[in-house]
């Protein structure tokens, strides 16, 4: 299977008011030694052929991710 | 005038936005996001809706349509552009404009009128009002935090490219209350808030919102004559 998987997480320095909220949602589970809470995204993207890291990069760059606010981390499936 | 007005597969507001150009006194020209052709306008504005049902980011697939390709190779030659709510979103994935629109601080979706301050008069897109003038008009976002790095922050305030902010109440948690920006040139605009919703006594807060349609025509008309463009006075006024 030629697949790559790109991680799209919020730069640290931007307020992730999604993951406040769960990680508010904790206690409610009785769980009290969280102290942080980020959510971000994988996508999975399928090649034809052999995975390509380049074009996966290239998509990631210019599409899957906002660089303003975002960074991306890419591999492909079979390292992970 | 022929003032355009964008429609994505998920745009709502395209059909208020082209009665704000119709009620400011120009015509106005839909443009549809698979046709790079721009059929002669002489502005454009992106309305607020979700484009491609606002999957991956806000803004994001709509930044790679074919009408969109051909606004920023405009917009970067002088064509003034308006983007409101969604349509800013696209300005900034498009990087027509610095800075990101990220998800409501409070993570509730806000809809209210709204009072801004409008902080630059110099933007083709504000020339009729008066720097500090208070305005009201309907704000309706989940994801309209303006967020940029602390450098972009002041290069904007420095440069006076803060357009507008909020007053009496942030409803989003947008940096420095920041509701809308302009680019270097001051033809490009985006703002947060929905001045296509108020600009009938009858369905608006108030009628406050036409000033952005009827500056651009103010702008356009200045270009046209060979005048000065709105903006440029005081340039002019320099070389008295």
């Amino acid at each position: 299977m030629a697949r790559v998987v790109v991680d799209v997480m919020l730069k640290p320095e931007i307020l992730d008011p999604q993951g406040q909220a769960v990680a508010n949602a904790l206690p409610k589970l009785g769980v009290t030694d969280v102290s942080s809470v980020r959510i971000g995204r994988r996508i999975e993207i399928e090649f034809a052929g052999e995975p390509d890291l380049d074009t996966a990069r290239e998509i990631a760059d210019k599409l899957l991710a906002n660089p303003v606010i975002e960074d991306f981390e890419i591999r492909s499936l079979e390292d992970a | 005038m022929r003032i355009g007005v964008v429609t994505f597969p998920g745009s709502l507001d395209d059909g208020d936005a082209a009665r704000a150009v119709r009620i400011a006194g120009a015509e106005a020209v839909r443009l549809w996001h698979g046709d790079p052709a721009l059929h002669g306008v002489d502005a454009v504005v992106l309305p607020g809706g979700f484009s491609y049902g606002d999957y991956l980011r806000c803004g994001a697939i709509a930044r790679f349509a074919p009408v969109m390709e051909s606004i920023v190779d405009a917009a970067h030659g002088g064509l003034p552009v308006l983007g409101i709510c969604n349509g800013f979103q696209i300005l900034c994935e498009a990087h027509l404009l610095p800075g990101a629109l990220t998800r409501n601080q409070h993570l509730h979706f806000r809809n209210r009128d709204q009072f801004l301050r409008i902080t630059s008069a110099s933007t083709a897109w504000t020339n009729q009002f008066v720097e500090g003038q208070e305005i009201l008009i309907p704000v309706k976002n989940g994801e309209g935090c303006f967020v940029a790095d602390e450098a972009t922050l002041d290069v904007l305030e420095a440069e006076g490219r803060v357009v507008a902010r909020y007053t009496r109440g942030n409803p989003n948690g947008s940096q420095r209350d920041i509701a809308a920006i302009t680019n270097e040139a001051g033809n490009v605009v985006g703002i947060m808030p929905h001045p296509e919703h108020a600009v009938e006594a009858l369905t608006g807060p108030s009628l406050d919102g036409l000033g952005f349609f009827t500056s651009v025509l103010r702008s356009l008309a200045g270009a046209s004559t060979g005048g000065q463009p709105a903006g440029s006075t005081n340039a002019a006024e320099g070389q008295r």
